[in-house]
């Protein structure tokens, strides 16, 4: 029987592999068109992720580095597979880019001493420049407004300029972690002044102190929303632990995850519990 | 001792490219063109073809440059130096922390890299234009190129025919394929 099971779930996890070299063969143009092919895959057809995970996940992926198709491969992947799913949803993912750049980059010079396809590359260059300047044109439309994120954005922007035209370079990994500093800067400072506002000054001194639980506050109210949604669909376990505050979620949450872990089986083979 | 290298570098250009594909671009400008991996026009015809072919710019150019220095090794060490920090992170994510991007000193500290990020690309393309439009002379000297500036016009048209009659924007493929069929015409007389 164990056999049997490990049988199924291999089956579920090569299913997994071929699901996303499929969605990575037909994801031109970047991440966004992922998308919408995930969407109808697995939420659609297979119903393995519901509406607000697929929510979750994509504002997971916009907010941690790296390409939208890789992280969303990787968060549904661990969704419905665990480990190994994830593992299989990733390498699946690369897998079409992979084999039909190699092959690209292994003629691309000798493809360019053609006259005609140097000339179609010049043309080609103008369309790089052009696409990118859109895309940061949207990104900066589409940004949230706040003084701090517009005015990083303008400085990066005046500093890299000038860095281009005196030829200097300075990695722009320094200048990211600099970011990421100015806004952790904006956030204490905000709240310092929120709390001063409030006429709470004695609460200043253990504000310092206290962010740390505090912030737990703000992780404890998530995980409950993130709860909330799961118990929607996960049966008696979940409600028990929905009683426990904060304590129970790493379980709750484990458990939701070992049930979505044996999906991918039972759509193959009927019920698991038959076994 | 390259393969290691390769794999590092592209590992770093993962762990901070926040916010899709093009972000990674002004990194891998800084990391391949400074190393003298690539001249900046290389990558550009190189970053072309990521647009036009399937899958992440990310891992098309990491597989890219990875071949270019080091044949299929390197190519398999530069992939999977880009996609391993998201990896990580995500299932470190999915499995562990949850909540963590739901914390609000991480999401200060978003907001910051948002910016930075914004600023970087929108940088990027400024000075991309003004290398092909104005700086076309030997080693970078000043000549204005026309050529490039009807490609430039041709394509911003495009994109507005598509907006105003098809209510979608143009995808990148396609606005390739105009740029090389003007390209070709324009830059062969």
């Amino acid at each position: 029987m164990e056999k049997e099971s490990a049988k199924t779930k291999l089956k579920g996890l090569l299913l997994l592999f071929g699901l996303f070299m499929k969605i990575g063969l037909f994801t031109f143009g970047g991440g966004y068109a992922m998308i919408s092919l995930i969407r109808r895959e697995f939420i659609e057809k297979r119903k393995w992720i519901t509406a607000p995970e697929f929510t979750d996940m994509i504002a997971i992926s916009e907010s941690t580095p790296g390409p939208l198709a890789v992280n969303s491969a990787t968060y549904v992947g661990y969704k419905i597979g665990g480990f190994w799913g994830a593992l299989c949803a990733t390498v699946g993912v690369v897998i079409p880019s992979f084999v039909i750049i190699y092959v690209i980059s292994l003629f691309l010079e000798q493809f360019l001493q053609l006259r005609a396809v140097a000339a179609a590359f010049k043309g080609i260059q103008v369309a790089v420049a052009f696409l990118i300047l859109s895309a940061g044109i949207k990104m900066f439309r589409e940004m949230e407004k706040k003084p701090v994120t517009v005015a990083t954005a303008v400085l990066i922007f005046a500093v890299m300029i000038l860095l281009d035209v005196f030829a200097l370079s300075f990695s722009s990994v320094y200048l990211i972690l600099i970011g990421a500093g100015v806004g952790l800067a904006a956030y204490f400072a905000g709240r310092i002044v929120k709390h001063k506002k409030n006429g709470r000054l004695s609460a200043d001194a253990a504000d310092g102190a206290q962010s740390g639980g505090a912030d737990g506050q703000t992780a404890c109210d998530g995980d409950r929303s993130a709860q909330d949604a799961q118990e929607g669909r996960t049966p008696a376990p979940a409600d028990a632990d929905g009683q426990t505050a904060c304590g129970g979620e790493d379980i709750s949450v484990q458990n939701a995850q070992e049930d979505k872990a044996s999906a991918p089986a039972d759509t193959d083979s009927g019920s698991r519990e038959e076994e | 001792m390259e393969y290691l290298r390769l794999f590092l570098i592209f590992c770093k250009i993962g762990a901070v490219s926040f916010g899709g594909g093009y972000s990674m671009l002004p990194m891998v400008q800084d990391e391949v063109v400074s190393r003298g991996w690539l001249s900046e026009s290389e990558l550009m015809n190189f970053i072309g073809v990521a647009e036009s072919t399937p899958g992440p710019i990310a891992v098309n150019l990491a597989t890219f440059i990875g071949s270019s220095q080091a044949g299929v090794l390197g190519a398999l060490c530069a992939t999977a130096g880009v996609v391993l920090p998201s990896f990580l992170i995500i299932l470190l994510i999915a499995a562990v922390f949850r909540t963590f991007l739901k914390n609000r000193v991480v999401q200060g500290a978003l907001v910051g890299i948002r910016g930075v990020i914004v600023g970087l690309i929108c940088a990027a393309g400024v000075w991309m234009a003004v290398q092909l439009l104005f700086l076309t002379g030997e080693e970078g000297a000043f000549a204005f190129d026309w050529r490039a500036l009807v490609i430039a016009a041709a394509l911003a048209a495009e994109t507005a025919v598509f907006k105003i009659f098809l209510k979608r924007s143009a995808s990148p493929i396609v606005l390739i394929l105009t740029a090389a069929a003007l390209g070709a015409l324009l830059y062969m007389i």
